[in-house]
């Protein structure tokens, strides 16, 4: 287990290294810098620049220095656990922040959970009722939760929560309590808040769940030491729970591989029509300004996200198989 | 004593391979042949091919399907509701129609009310002249399928902030949101089947580098990426610029499950027989790739990759919302939703939402599809 953990992590390096790498390389794609376009937007008000102001400016936050210096530089500081410098709200990322990044891994982790807790039940019962009307049924609903365009959705949830329980559902908490330090109380009131966003980007999760679990459960229910188990008398639960399940449990967990990046994504936009206080508002005003050490940790933070959640997941694979954990190299 | 039966029959050495014509048919066919029978009785995949084939096929004529011009302003029905289509009129058949709409402005709460004038029958006529377009940008004409009675309005899904009609803007939208996810699929499928085929071909440390490429790329969630990178085209682009940077950004980072799909097949493929036999008559590695191996499994990508077009075209959509992807004048699905951003339009104008329905059932007719397709290309079923 512990020769597994640590090749595990060696891989993670390299895959960080480069995600840090593009990253970079994305952010410095639109043309100019902040402060040209900051440099504009005082012209376009008749205000004049003064070139010895900007040279220092430039040279205060790094701008004068070659593409692989900057990298070098802000790199390092993610390393120190310095995000940079915020040129949009002059404060650094780290301030800005705030709780943001911790209210995102809060509402992909309930994300996730919702959707396993979901679509484990109906997969299963999808698979052991095979082309009955509750399998197709089922199967279709999880359809329309995938091709339902996510802030559509949670627009609409908005609309109604806000007619049937006349609250505001928008935010991640009641508003008495942003920016209170965290109580009991608030931890309450974002738990009461947050099963419209949960309920909105599981829905596009759900679908891809329920077909993965089904087919992997059909393809153990016709094996042959189900029929054995048959044959010798088992009760059809147990029959169900003791050996199939748990085979078909393994690519479950190993999914979230796939199901993280689109549960971050989901989150992104609904974060945005919901104006929940997560990273997904911030990221699209900081790229559209071009406040690129913003944008950059956001999209870091959200890819590692992901890297670090799939390291979980393996994890939890290997605690799970017995194949994996021995090193002979997963099936997948 | 018992004597053995002997059939008197002639022998016929060759009776056991004889086949019947329904075998013989079965057995000379074609794998798309094959493909094309398998697919035949999977119904909903069937039903929803057709759908689609329909809506792509309107994508050509949608000046002819739209009553009225992409720009037209009804500036006297500013967020009109949808008229309904009636076919009775005081139990008198009169043919599909729509009844006029008075409008009142509410001075109290500056809210437009339009109410349906029972006395106003306005029949739908068929095959008439309307708005005048340049048919494929070639020929000057007026024809429509159908439009509303002389000095009379159709507005089957109502009007948006400008007056203009929706249903005739989403005839339009077709156009763009449909072929975004398939050029963005023709790039993805292009790239996929390049670096897949290098890495399953050739193996080793190019094989390496391109499970951790493709590792790397599948770590970032997507919509961020392309928010990130859509937000990175040039503003003084013009529209139709944007919309191919946008077609391209979907395309360049969906080709990873396209390549891994390949790369599989033909590490398994490339020990067969028969790739030795080319290699060993000095077939170079690009034609026993394209040749030889691709053939085998190529219904099956067609299939896969049929699956990954609702993705995009769900991206566009969510893009075109945030404003990163599309501008106007260009119009699709997702543009035309931006205007249902606030809670206002959900409440006052819900009409404005329809846009999402065939959003829906695109996607939906491309998963059915995609999953019947896969079925179909699948020889062990």
């Amino acid at each position: 287990m512990l020769a597994f953990l640590v090749r595990r992590v060696l891989i993670m390096v390299p895959t960080l290294i480069a995600i840090s790498i593009i990253t970079f390389v994305i952010i410095q794609l639109p043309p100019g810098d902040y402060l040209s376009s900051y440099i504009a937007e005082l012209e376009s008000q008749g205000e004049s620049v003064d070139p010895a102001r900007i040279a220092a400016l430039r040279a205060q936050y790094g701008l004068d220095l070659s593409a692989t210096e900057q990298y070098l530089v802000w790199a390092g500081g993610l390393l120190q656990g310095d995000l940079g410098f915020s040129f949009e709200y002059q404060q650094p990322v780290t301030e800005v922040v705030g709780d943001r990044l911790f209210l995102t891994v809060v509402l992909n982790a309930a994300t996730i959970l919702f959707i396993w807790a979901v679509a484990f039940p109906i997969g299963v019962y999808s698979a052991t009722h095979q082309y009955s009307w509750g399998d197709y049924g089922l199967t279709l609903l999880g359809f329309i939760g995938l091709a339902t365009p996510n802030f559509l959705l949670a627009l609409v949830l908005l609309y109604l929560g806000n007619v049937w329980f006349g609250t505001s559902i928008g935010g991640m908490m009641d508003p008495a309590y942003i920016d209170q330090p965290w109580s009991t109380d608030k931890v309450l009131s974002v738990l009461e808040h947050l099963w419209v966003p949960v309920l909105v980007i599981g829905t596009s999760g759900t679908a891809g769940m329920i077909r993965r679990l089904r087919a992997n459960m059909l393809d153990e229910l016709h094996k042959p030491y189900v029929v054995t188990a048959r044959a010798k008398g088992l009760g059809p639960m147990r029959r169900l729970v003791k050996y199939p399940l748990r085979t078909a449990l393994n690519p479950f967990v190993a999914d979230i591989g796939n199901l993280l990046p689109q549960v971050v994504s989901g989150s992104a936009i609904v974060s945005m029509v919901l104006s929940l206080p997560t990273t997904g508002p911030m990221l699209i005003a900081a790229l559209q300004s071009q406040d690129m050490y913003l944008a950059g940790s956001f999209l870091i933070f959200l890819a590692m996200l992901t890297v670090v959640g799939m390291f979980l997941s393996d994890l939890a694979l290997a605690w799970l198989d017995p194949r994996i954990r021995l090193g002979a190299g997963t099936s997948r | 004593m018992t004597t053995h039966y002997v059939n008197p029959a002639p022998f016929d050495p060759y009776a056991t391979d004889a086949m019947t014509p329904e075998q013989e048919r079965y057995y000379m066919a074609t794998q798309w042949q094959l493909m094309w029978w398998k697919l035949r009785r999977h119904r909903l995949a069937l039903v929803s091919g057709v759908i689609l084939a329909f809506m792509y096929f309107s994508i050509l004529i949608s000046e002819v399907l739209a009553p009225y011009a992409l720009a037209t302003r009804h500036t006297d029905h500013i967020f009109a509701p949808p008229q309904g289509l009636h076919l009775f009129h005081e139990g008198r058949f009169v043919g599909p129609f729509v009844y006029g709409l008075d409008y009142e402005l509410d001075m109290r709460t500056l809210k437009r009310t339009y109410t349906p004038n029972h006395s106003r029958v306005m029949p739908v006529r068929f095959l008439c002249s309307g708005d005048s377009y340049r048919f494929w940008g070639l020929l000057e004409t007026d024809v429509h399928l159908f439009c509303p009675a002389e000095g009379g309005t159709l507005f089957l899904l109502g009007t948006d902030r400008l007056g203009r009609d929706l249903f005739s803007r989403m005839v339009y939208g077709t156009r763009i949101s449909l072929t975004v996810g398939l050029i963005g699929i023709i790039i993805s499928f292009a790239i996929g089947i390049v670096v897949g085929g290098l890495a399953g071909y050739y193996g080793g440390w190019v094989d390496g580098l391109v499970q951790r490429v493709i590792e790397i790329i599948r770590s970032f969630p997507e919509l961020p990426l392309w928010m990130a990178l859509s937000a990175a085209l040039p503003v003084t682009w013009s529209p139709v610029l944007v919309y191919f940077g946008l077609t391209l950004i979907l395309g360049m980072l969906d080709w990873t499950g396209l390549a891994r799909a390949v790369r599989s097949k033909l590490l398994a493929l490339r020990e067969e027989e028969y790739a030795l036999a080319a290699r060993l008559m000095g077939a170079r590695p690009r034609r026993i790739i394209a040749r030889h191996l691709l053939p085998g499994f190529m219904s099956h990508l067609i299939a896969s990759a049929t699956l990954s077009i609702p993705s995009m075209i769900l991206g566009e959509t969510a893009l075109s919302f945030l404003g990163l992807g599309l501008r106007a004048p260009i119009t699709s699905w997702g543009v035309l939703l931006t205007e249902a951003q606030n809670i206002n339009a959900v409440e006052l104008y819900p009409w404005i939402m329809t846009p999402v329905i065939p959003v829906i059932v695109v996607v939906l007719a491309f998963n059915f599809f995609g999953d019947g397709l896969r079925d179909a290309a699948d020889p062990y079923r």
